[in-house]
């Protein structure tokens, strides 16, 4: 091999670089991210009673779509109704509906957030909901 | 044909894996094994292609030189495009590398009234090339994500940057608009220009389309068909740990389609060192740009070569003084 003062530096720069996912993990468990649904208000409600203004699955893939859609409607629209899936009425509002019953930000919504480095602009101008800081 | 192989080629790859995941339920195979497969064959192949290119001299000096090069004290020496010091070619390897310098040149001759021929610079491949290539490495850096647990900062401002435009939700990402344009300027320059067209081979459009097919099933994922993102991470967290799950979720309705997505990573990661991708090492080697253009100044001896029986005046002399002494030639020695 020829100039392998220069060329071996550089495979063990380039190994360092493509192999990085896995020594950065090394000794690191894999957990999975469970966002609490044990709020103190979802605690009171009858069980049959504890659901999300749509179903589970929906809002795990569309909750971001959903908000952005309220946005617009109560701000260019005024219109504050959100008839669900399944004909009931619901108040549009993050704060005085959907943080009503998630009022744990920091165990519900930055759970997966953080876990995906995902960082929505929600509370840029909403005010957080005040936790009992354990 | 050229063209329409490696398209079925890359139709049928997604189609092997769509087949693979929603009928024959092989998950394990097409989310775990192939990859870690296509991964080392990708680490192993490009480092014995580099080994290979190693092991070739190059004992001449080549640098192309693009300036004026090393003089006497008053001639302005261009310091980059013909470096005589390792500084300058650092340099002139930096622009290589970052701003593809050489494409820069790029220029195209036109014939204009019939007979007249103009030459003018055309920057469009150039623009092109860069936008894809950066695109690229951003879509690659961002996608560390799912690859470390605590997302460091410079990847997590990377993606804010990239979703700068908080247009829609989730957040369009520019880089996928520009790769897809990209790409697409690409794939219309082989196919609309005659001369670019005739050189093109499968090989040059294979890449082009399965590179196209990962970029269109991510897209897909990600704004319409909708994918379980923490699944996602657990699942790709798990290879990385080397301790491998599977999640449900990724199991059953649109998941199928993250399998499509990996399983044509796989693929642009196992043919990598094979194939004309390996130029993403191969720039470092180049050596018309990586030597110092120094050849008065230092003597480069060719490593093959082997020793010359060297037959000097001197002893030619000592054999032959007495007979051309006599024959009246002069000598150097009596």
């Amino acid at each position: 091999m020829y100039n392998s003062g220069k060329i071996i530096p550089g495979i063990i720069i380039f190994l360092a670089i493509v192999l990085f996912p896995f020594w950065s993990n090394l000794g690191k468990a894999n957990v999975k991210p469970e966002p609490k649904i044990d709020t103190p208000v979802i605690q009171q409600m009858p069980v049959e009673e504890r659901k999300c203004i749509e179903p589970k699955e929906f809002m795990k893939a569309g909750h971001m779509q959903m908000l952005n859609d309220w946005r617009d409607s109560v701000i260019r629209d005024g219109n504050r109704v959100f008839v669900s899936s399944t004909g009931k009425h619901y108040n549009m509002s993050l704060q005085n509906e959907c943080l009503r019953c998630h009022s744990n930000k920091k165990d519900f919504c930055d759970k997966c957030h953080n876990y995906l480095a995902v960082k929505p602009y929600c509370f840029d101008c909403h005010i957080e909901p005040k936790e009992n800081k354990s | 044909m050229k063209m329409l192989l490696p398209f079925v080629a890359v139709m049928a790859l997604a189609a092997a894996a769509l087949m693979a995941v929603n009928v024959a339920n092989l998950h394990f195979l097409f989310g775990v094994i192939i990859p870690y497969i296509a991964f080392a064959v990708f680490v192993g192949g490009f480092v014995y292609r580099i080994v290979k290119w190693a092991s070739s001299p190059v004992p001449f000096r080549i640098p192309t030189t693009c300036g004026q090069e090393f003089s006497l004290p008053w001639v302005k020496q261009n310091k980059i495009e013909n470096p005589s010091t390792a500084a300058g070619v650092i340099i002139r390897m930096a622009l290589e590398i970052f701003l593809f310098r050489s494409l820069f040149r790029n220029i195209k001759a036109e014939l204009r009234d019939g007979q007249k021929i103009v030459y003018g610079s055309d920057k469009w491949l150039w623009l092109a090339g860069l936008a894809f290539h950066w695109t690229f490495l951003v879509i690659l850096v961002r996608h560390l994500r799912f690859f470390v647990g605590d997302v460091p900062m410079c990847i997590a401002a990377l993606e804010h940057l990239d979703g700068f435009l908080q247009i829609g939700v989730p957040m369009l990402y520019i880089t996928d608009g520009v790769i897809l344009a990209a790409i697409g300027y690409l794939f219309i320059r082989r196919v609309l220009l005659p001369q670019i067209r005739y050189i093109s081979l499968p090989a040059d459009y294979f890449p082009l389309f399965l590179i196209a097919a990962v970029v269109i099933s991510g897209i897909l994922m990600r704004y319409i068909t909708k994918v379980d993102v923490v699944g996602v991470k657990n699942f790709t967290m798990g290879l990385v740990t080397f301790n491998p799950v599977i999640p449900a979720t990724l199991m059953q309705g649109n998941g199928a389609f993250f399998f499509l997505h990996v399983f044509l990573i796989s693929a642009l990661f196992a043919y990598f060192p094979f194939s004309k991708l390996m130029h993403m090492g191969g720039v470092f080697m180049s050596p018309t740009r990586n030597m110092i253009n120094n050849s008065r100044m230092v003597r480069h001896v060719n490593p093959w070569n082997y020793p010359v029986h060297v037959h000097t005046y001197e002893e030619y002399e000592n054999d032959f003084r007495a007979k051309m002494k006599d024959a009246g030639i002069p000598v150097e020695k009596e």
